[in-house]
């Protein structure tokens, strides 16, 4: 098996950047993304203001490579994702991107350990030196992210408090160290203390392993912890209303 | 080449997090598939016994009729000769050249709804069934005395009889028979041990007996005369229903079978037992195959139920693809994840089916052996077992690629977002 893509290297290029990039669901739907450029510089964290039905999920879907674009370049960790098939986007993303969502992150009959080390599942490149080593990262990470690894690793993804299960959403992330983390809306469950830490606690991680953030959030308030801050509305082209989802 | 091994642990945790339904599931495909074993072990194991009834005998030779027909009335049982045969045409045949013993059988008369069979003590020897197994006696002995007589196990079980009982042979061999021929009386003086035969439902008495009790009117109550006037007597029969034939070679069968069939003197017809065992089944046989295609159906709509349970949950489990998606896994995944279940509740559910199947049929074992000669040993575990389960995990498989299909379909309509 070939690697889809250089190791990561934080340094070089940037971790994303999109150009005259279309998208719309469906054959003859109109589109609903339409975003000239947008970059994000490798290790860069940034804030993704963007109200609900204003595309964000379909732009972290290009980003992820799980949408295919309809015009112009997607370039992730330098990778043109609109040059690889299908299945090499889904390894591209398996190998090299964390993924956290707004909630029910996990899979609820998955113990929170096997849920971390999944990613490692679908790419031996994640997986690194082998299952044994994944988990005892995973473990660090859960304690880094302030979770007692020996409590929760076994218990079902279920059985948690959804801070609990944010945190764990979030060292599934991180695990295998990928160079790009897209998070949606990973802390509208949460109340505002755990959600301030839960982001701090994220950016620490970030910054720890090098990789670049994309947090997407309506919440523009949260945008002073980043790095930078972006409105999906300035972004897009596609007026709000039109695009979906 | 990563593929297999993480969608198959993921999809039996999958499963165990679905207990009930999963439970449901499983015990719906086991109790079908047990079912259709059980049918088809039935259908084995009936016709095995069938075939059974009897061997060890090269020819049947009776009046010319069909062969199924000279079967069913001097084997099974069933239904009336068409004609007798003389002695002397018996005479004829048992000295021709070749044949080794003959047993003659005289039908006619009943005894509470069991035929009563005219024979002489070579039966007893002669008669074999189920792979060459010799006739045994449970208790007592052959007939000695003119009014002895032996009784099947049916028989013995059903009306209580014991050696030493006596017994009174009507006329007819209807249920209920208003010609009895009570003045003379039989002792039973031996049991015979259950074989899954005609042979339990049989009460067997000399032809001497026959003659005796027929000999002052056909229909009458019997002979007045007494044991030492009629042992005295020759009662030779005149006529008999058939008879059984062995050979010294069974190669010599064919030629002797062609003989009797074209005997000058008397219409007869000599029949291979095994031939017309088989010509037999074939009628018989048909509301086997019926049986068995509706236990097959049971099966399908045990796998069926696999599909509707995992058909109802895929909905609520969109949100666990777009996740596995998330992680990288391809929609060749999700599809792999679906069949992978389906062909696991259905592998769990078949096992299950044959080892409850193997169960019931070795607890059942001395019932249907003594009962209805079905030997357990040729119903032992085999590769029809392994054919089943095979056949059945594959089905599912197969029929699980349908929402699979679904769940593939959404997973790449979804993304990464849920649109419930």
């Amino acid at each position: 098996m070939t690697r889809s893509a250089a190791p990561p290297s934080p340094s070089s290029g940037p971790a994303v950047d999109l150009e005259g990039v279309t998208f719309g669901y469906g054959r003859g739907a109109p589109d609903v993304l339409d975003i000239p450029r947008f970059t994000v510089g490798p290790g860069e964290r940034v804030f993704l203001k963007g109200a609900s039905g204003s595309g964000k999920s379909t732009l972290l879907g290009l980003i992820a490579g799980i949408l295919d674009a309809r015009a112009g370049s997607v370039r992730v960790l330098g990778e043109d994702l609109s040059a690889l098939s299908a299945a090499r986007r889904d390894r591209f993303r398996a190998e090299r991107i964390g993924v956290i969502f707004q909630m029910f992150n996990l899979l609820p009959w998955l113990p929170a350990g096997a849920n971390i080390v999944l990613p490692g599942r679908f790419s031996p490149a994640r997986r690194g030196d082998g299952m044994a080593a994944l988990e005892a990262d995973g473990r660090r990470l859960l304690a880094r992210l302030g979770l007692d690894p020996e409590a929760v690793w076994s218990r079902p993804a279920r059985a948690l408090s959804v801070g609990q299960q944010q945190r764990v959403a979030a060292a599934r992330a991180l695990i295998g160290r990928p160079g790009l983390i897209l998070a949606d809306e990973p802390t509208s469950a949460l109340d505002a203390d755990s959600r301030d830490a839960f982001i701090a606690l994220l950016m620490e991680e970030c910054a720890a392993s090098g990789a670049a953030l994309i947090f997407v959030s309506h919440d523009g308030a949260l945008a002073r912890q980043f790095d930078r801050a972006e409105d999906l509305a300035a972004l897009n082209r596609v007026p709000p209303g039109e695009a979906a989802a | 080449m990563t593929a297999a091994a993480p969608i198959l642990s993921l999809a039996w945790r999958s499963i165990l997090s679905r207990g009930v339904t999963a439970l449901l599931t499983v015990a719906t495909v086991a109790v079908s598939v047990m079912l259709f074993l059980s049918v088809e072990k039935a259908r084995h194991g009936a016709r095995a016994s069938f075939e059974n009834t009897i061997s060890g005998v090269d020819l049947i030779v009776g009046a010319r009729s069909s062969p199924v027909n000279l079967l069913l009335y001097s084997v099974f049982h069933i239904g009336d000769a068409t004609n007798n045969i003389t002695w002397e045409s018996y005479q004829e045949v048992a000295g021709a050249p070749g044949v080794a013993w003959t047993v003659p059988i005289s039908l006619g008369d009943s005894h509470r709804g069991f035929r009563v069979v005219g024979t002489t003590g070579a039966f007893f020897e002669r008669y074999q069934y189920a792979g060459r197994r010799p006739l045994q006696f449970a208790d007592g002995e052959p007939f000695e005395g003119l009014f002895d007589a032996v009784a099947g196990a049916t028989v013995a079980r059903q009306l209580g009889y014991q050696t030493g009982d006596e017994i009174v042979v009507a006329h007819g061999a209807g249920q209920v028979s208003f010609i009895e021929h009570d003045l003379n009386p039989f002792t039973i003086t031996g049991i015979l041990a259950p074989t899954g035969t005609p042979v339990d439902r049989s009460v067997f008495v000399s032809l001497e007996a026959i003659e005796a009790i027929h000999l002052d009117g056909a229909t009458g109550r019997g002979t007045a005369r007494t044991l030492a006037e009629l042992e005295a007597m020759d009662l030779r029969p005149d006529q008999i229903t058939a008879f059984l034939v062995g050979l010294d070679s069974p190669v010599g069968a064919l030629r002797l079978q062609r003989a009797v069939n074209t005997y000058p003197r008397e219409p007869l017809q000599a029949i291979m037992p095994g031939v017309a065992l088989s010509q037999l089944w074939q009628v018989v046989g048909a509301a086997e195959t019926t049986l068995a295609a509706v236990a097959a159906f049971v099966v399908l709509t045990g796998l069926i139920s696999i599909l509707i349970a995992i058909l109802t949950s895929l909905n609520e489990r969109r949100r666990e693809m777009a996740i596995l998606r998330a992680l990288g896994a391809r929609p060749a995944h999700i599809f792999a994840l679906l069949v992978a279940e389906a062909a696991m509740l259905a592998l769990i559910g078949a096992l299950i089916g044959v080892v409850l199947t193997h169960g019931a049929l070795q607890l059942g074992a001395p019932v249907l052996e003594a009962q209805y000669g079905i030997l357990i040993a040729g119903l032992a575990p085999g590769l029809m077992d392994a054919l089943v389960v095979a056949g059945v995990t594959g089905a599912a498989a197969l029929l699980g690629a349908f929402p699979a299909w679904r769940a593939y379909r959404q997973s790449l309509a979804d993304g990464m977002t849920i649109r419930m």
